[in-house]
């Protein structure tokens, strides 16, 4: 066993190869961009290397900065986490030149798999189904347009060499499949220098199901499939494991079909085949097709792990160590069933915005795994991933696993940054889901149902209110005093473009009246715990600066309305037009003196990886362009302003 | 050194008790449920349509959210005036605005436009005088006509009349006492002083206004036309008159701006005693109200009440076993130590010169004074006088009147005679005075008043060689008893401001915590005892 390995990777993912590692008593190196300085990341570790500028370019995609750190650190190994250089040859091949150890496949492995069209080849040859579809050379339109039409719509156009999404377009029609083409190989073109595509059969109630395979470079194992049919714009958002309404008969065959898959690239390390399902009558074990293989850990690997019991990261650490495969087929079974849900800083009421900010309160329920790569108090920065944390839930059942994981949902108090978990915890409530009646198009059909902004109700509004005033803590024993007749507090609060006038009225050290206008609610605290009008409210707070948010089944947030800062504002008005969120001004599109309309787009910004126009909201006169093209803004930041009007 | 209660608190006698003083006690809400609500819904309802917020509402948000506030003249001016006055028009007391005390002085412009009534006079001066001996920043939430015009002679000449206010400002000003003003109304002729006077002034936009006489005088004087705003608005002052210092949007930003006030004054409470980790008293306080007799006359045991009032109910008597109608001892207050200086009986001389004594010693150690008085007075008789019980009540009094350390006092039963001077009455400058609802305070008791003036006119009668039945003895006793028993109520009392509130007395020991709490802001100088007739 390697006695030093270096992570090239950050955040959740570096955090969780480095538990089994040390635990493992191996040294871990991390290494780290300016913006992860104070990473909990690098806190963890046992050595950590700078390597460069918080872009990726200038740090986690820079391999030679990594091997260097690898070598200046004493590392036998390598582990890449996923994403970065996770599946990237030619890095691999460097990291062996160099003497070291992938812990992940061979570079011949991950080529045979990063290309699709070549990879569905290879997989039809080694007996693995695959979907009906044209993945030949000729990328001629009228070609691929007759291609699509022997397969029969509705088509799939797929960017050879996408993922995530990218450079892939769904078409309904043939009249439609032109601009489609066009643009996803515009999209590819832009983010992998390949505007190559493939055309598929796309496949009517769809599951994403995949299996988890480990193999030691000769001989492979499974372990079982996971259900990851709940996605949005390509991206998981809650997997599970086992697939629900699973049979054996289709296990078999879809195990069969992975270890078939690694074994025939000789697979060596955790990866994962990649299968969609057509279920539109349930589950047939004719009816799953090979749709891509990815040669690394993935992110949802907990599931598994609950289930199985196997640490991956162990079994990662131990081949590439040298060791065969830790167990064989039948050493492995299934035991209960796990759900993994992924935290992000999203504004899922605004269509997932990314959000930043710094996490002022971080607190997650007992009983949940969860994997994170921040702390309370870290920022999540502009530029990584803003994911938050993964939680995963272990049950007997499909049923109490699912109810875990929206309890365990609802006591994930998340302060300082809007989060997508109440649209989590929803969604596990979602009846379909619930049901296992899933399929990836589920959250889109639901969205609305699954996005409404989480509005507080007065009781969670009287805690609001308490806190505001720095009360949810009780009175202090002198609290609430008063000779004959009980003092009233003001307090003004905003809360989702709503302003609540409270007025809190000190009854004793524990009780307060709180009169929010239309209701009184008569709050009291009885051995720690809040009582409004005899219910039991376990809401918890958090208090940061002029913010408060009150977690009670969602989190709530309530600005609090500073009287001092009265005769202040109004200075920007509505002439400024604001970034939206942090990105990067992609384009500004005006210039000073310039008469827009209303709706004109002013500027570009790019941020998550997606352009957002910000448009005129009146019709005006640019008075001021206040930001450069290729500036970083943070939220809020002022970009244009117009003339004052009239 | 725990006490050990004797109460039956299912015994009838102890039910009885409980039930006489929550009657009391109702008469007590009443008045000060009155005296709250100011000048009546039509005048709240005029207040509040004008934007502003009322005055409670306004002492409330001037200070620490859920802070206790320890109100005087809770109930002043009650019954005088006709009813005109609720509260003397006028809110004060002690609160914290960022931890520190202060004493907010607030007119209430429900109550005849908050112009000032003697009563209103005299409880903004008492406020101030509290202010000063315990080193209370002040803080004017100003909204007043000034003085009662019907009752000038009673409220402008004299020496604690209204210009004693702004003598008080800059005399607490001069000690480093801040006076901070806010200006959320009216603040005309005299009442313009305030603000003027003060440290640092706020002053409400629109609403505020400051000056020596208002458009009506100022036409009838000059002839000049001009708006109240023009003439002394929050503008003008903030802009061009530097009589205001900052200008305020509303109500609640001015309040705002008075907390950022005085969270600059850069002050910390001096060093004096040394605390230890409070405790709750071992006894239910609420008990008070069924270990203390409803009868005055009906004798009881004072540690019973000390039980439910200090820490842990721990009390470490000072000579149990002499002068046992005065009962001495230390114990602590919410951690604070305190030597309590309690009646059980009457005065005898042994019990004055204990008393005396024990004020000595905290005297010297600098350990505040507590005095639960329930005194009928001095023992009386020739034995008495003759063994010179003057003499030694005069060390009482003589220790009591000189003592440095502050010395609060709580009128549990009744107030009688010279036991009054020697148990810190409101002649001996208690920090604070307050009362029960079931006390009385009078030279003496209406039943001996009456029989004093009885035997002089029996006496007389008889000397002419008449003769007086019983029954018109009775019916000329009478009135001197009825008399004596209204204007030795609490209310009666408190009304005319001669103690800083009636509270109820479950209460007893939050209020003595705050009272001792709002005296430690001032530091305890070194005692200098008058001479003792030995």
């Amino acid at each position: 066993m390697f006695d030093t390995i270096l992570i090239a990777n950050r955040g959740e993912i570096a955090c969780r190869v480095m538990q089994t590692a040390q635990r493992l008593g191996i040294r871990c190196v991390a290494v780290f961009s300016d913006a992860d300085a104070g990473a909990k990341h690098v806190q963890m570790a046992d050595a950590a290397v700078h390597i460069g500028g918080p872009a990726p370019a200038d740090s986690y995609l820079r391999a030679d900065s990594i091997i260097r750190a690898a070598r200046d650190t004493g590392a036998q190994a390598i582990h890449p986490g996923y994403g970065f250089l996770s599946e990237n040859p030619e890095f691999v091949e460097a990291v062996e030149a160099a003497g070291l150890t992938f812990i992940g496949p061979s570079a011949e492995a991950i080529r045979a798999m990063g290309l699709k069209d070549a990879a569905k080849h290879l997989m039809e040859r080694a007996g693995v189904p695959v979907v009906p579809g044209y993945h030949g050379d000729n990328q001629d339109p009228e070609h691929l347009s007759g291609a699509a039409d022997a397969i029969g719509y509705p088509v799939l156009i797929k960017a050879v060499a996408g993922g995530g999404g990218k450079g892939m377009r769904l078409v309904q029609r043939p009249e439609d499949f032109a601009a489609a083409l066009e643009s996803a190989r515009g999209e590819a073109r832009t983010a992998f220098g390949n505007d190559t595509v493939l055309i598929e059969k796309f496949v009517s109630k769809p599951r994403h199901i995949e299996v988890q395979v480990f193999g030691d470079g000769a001989r492979a194992v499974h372990l079982f499939e996971r259900d990851c049919s709940l996605q949005r714009r390509h991206q998981k958002v809650i997997e599970e494991a086992p697939a629900p309404g699973m049979t054996g008969e289709m296990r078999a065959a879809m195990g069969q079909a992975a270890v078939r898959a690694a074994e025939a690239i000789g697979y060596r390390g955790a990866g994962t085949v990649e299968f969609i399902v057509d279920a539109s009558e349930g589950l047939r074990p004719d009816r799953f097709w090979f749709m891509e293989m990815n040669t690394r850990l993935q992110v949802e690997h907990p599931v598994t792990e609950a289930i199985t019991g196997v640490d991956l990261v162990e079994w990662q650490l131990r081949v590439a160590a040298g060791e065969s495969l830790p167990a064989r087929q039948e050493d492995l079974s299934i035991t209960g069933h796990a759900f993994e849900a992924r935290i992000y800083a999203e504004d899922a009421a605004k269509g997932f915005l990314p959000a930043t900010g710094t996490l002022t309160h971080l607190a997650f329920p007992e009983g949940a795994r969860i994997d994170s790569g921040v702390r309370a108090g870290d920022r999540i920065s502009p530029w990584y991933d803003p994911m938050i944390a993964k939680l995963t839930v272990h049950g007997p059942t499909r049923d109490t696993a699912l109810r875990q994981l929206e309890r365990a949902l609802r006591w994930t108090d998340i302060g300082g940054t809007v989060t997508n978990v109440s649209f989590l915890a929803r969604l596990a409530a979602q009846p379909d889901f619930v049901r296992g009646d899933v399929d990836t198009g589920l959250i889109d059909r639901e969205l609305e149902d699954l996005t409404p902004v989480p509005v507080a109700c007065s009781r969670a509004r009287t805690v609001a209110a308490l806190a505001a005033l720095g009360l949810h803590g009780g009175a202090g024993h002198e609290g609430g005093f008063s000779l004959w007749g009980a003092l009233g507090w003001d307090v003004t609060l905003e809360h989702e473009d709503e302003r609540i006038e409270a007025r809190v009225v000190a009854l004793g050290p524990d009780c307060f009246e709180v009169d929010l206008g239309r209701i009184v609610h008569r709050i009291e605290r009885r051995d720690g715990i809040w009582w409004v009008d005899g219910t039991k409210v376990q809401a918890r707070v958090a208090r940061h600066g002029n913010e408060v948010t009150v977690f009670w089944g969602n989190g709530y947030r309530f600005a609090v309305v500073d009287p001092l800062e009265r005769d202040v504002g109004g200075a920007a008005g509505g002439n400024v037009v604001v970034a939206p969120m942090p990105g990067l001004v992609k384009a500004i599109l005006v210039a000073p003196g310039q008469a827009v309309h209303e709706g004109d787009r002013l500027a570009v910004l790019e941020a998550m990886k997606m352009e957002h126009s910000l448009l005129a909201a009146r019709d005006g006169v640019v008075a001021e362009v206040l930001v450069p093209e290729g500036a970083q803004v943070e939220a809020g930041a002022a970009l244009v302003r117009l003339e004052d009007d009239g | 050194m725990k006490l050990k209660s004797g109460a039956l608190p299912s015994s009838e006698d102890f039910q009885k008790n409980r039930a006489a003083h929550l009657e009391a006690l109702e008469l007590v809400r009443v008045a000060a449920d009155a005296a709250r609500a100011g000048g009546g819904e039509k005048a709240r309802d005029r207040h509040v349509a004008r934007g502003k917020l009322l005055p409670r509402r306004r002492v409330a948000n001037l200070l620490d959210p859920g802070s206790p506030f320890l109100e005087i003249g809770a109930t002043a001016a009650h019954d005088m005036y006709g009813g005109a006055a609720p509260c003397a028009g006028l809110i004060a007391g002690i609160g914290r605005v960022h931890g520190q005390e202060v004493m907010v002085v607030c007119n209430d412009a429900t109550v005849k436009g908050g112009t000032y009534y003697p009563m209103t006079v005299k409880k903004h001066l008492r406020a101030q005088e509290i202010a000063e001996q315990n080193h209370l920043p002040c803080i004017y939430l100003v909204d007043s006509g000034g003085a009662n015009l019907p009752n000038q002679d009673e409220v402008f000449p004299d020496r604690d009349h209204f210009g004693r206010i702004f003598y008080n400002q800059a005399n607490m000003s001069a000690k480093g006492i801040p006076q901070i003003a806010v200006v959320m109304g009216s603040c005309t002729a005299g009442g313009a002083y305030v603000p003027a006077m003060s440290d640092v002034t706020i002053i409400v936009r629109e609403q505020g206004t400051i000056f020596l006489a208002g458009p009506p005088l100022v036409r009838a004087a000059t002839g000049e036309v001009v708006s109240a705003e023009d003439l002394g608005g929050g503008d003008v002052h903030t802009r061009l008159s530097g009589v205001a210092d900052y200008l305020a949007e509303d109500d609640a930003h001015a309040l705002a701006l008075a907390r950022r006030a005085v969270a600059s004054l850069n002050r910390a409470k001096p060093r004096t005693v040394q605390f230890q980790s409070p405790e709750d008293p071992a006894y239910d306080p609420e008990e008070i109200l069924g270990v203390v007799p409803a009868d005055l006359r009906t004798p009881y045991d004072i540690r019973e009440v000390i039980a439910r009032v200090v820490d842990g109910s721990r009390f470490d008597e000072f000579k149990p076993r002499f002068g046992e109608t005065l009962v001495t001892g230390f114990a602590h207050l919410n951690g604070c130590p305190v030597g309590i200086v309690a009646n059980n009986g009457v005065l005898f001389s042994e019990s004055a010169i204990k008393g005396a004594h024990f004020i000595e010693l905290c005297s010297q150690r600098r350990i505040p004074l507590v005095f639960l008085q329930n005194i009928t007075g001095f023992m009386v008789g020739r034995k008495y006088e003759n063994e010179g019980i003057a003499r030694h009540g005069a060390k009482m009094v003589t220790a009591v009147a000189t003592t440095a350390v502050p010395k609060i006092t709580m009128l549990v039963g009744g107030s009688f005679g010279a036991g009054n001077y020697g148990m810190a009455g409101r002649a001996y400058s208690p920090r604070f005075l307050w009362t029960w609802p079931n006390s009385r305070i009078s030279v003496m008791g209406g039943e001996q008043a009456a029989g004093v003036l009885a035997t002089v006119k029996r006496d007389a009668i008889e000397r002419q060689g008449g003769t007086w039945s019983a029954e018109e003895e009775a019916e000329f006793k009478r009135p001197t008893i009825e008399q004596f028993e209204h204007q030795s109520h609490p209310l009666y009392a408190s009304a005319r401001l001669w103690d800083d509130g009636i509270i109820d007395p479950r209460k007893t020991r939050e209020v003595l915590w705050l009272s001792l709490s709002a005296s430690l802001n001032a530091p305890i100088p070194e005692t200098r005892f008058g001479v003792f007739r030995m």
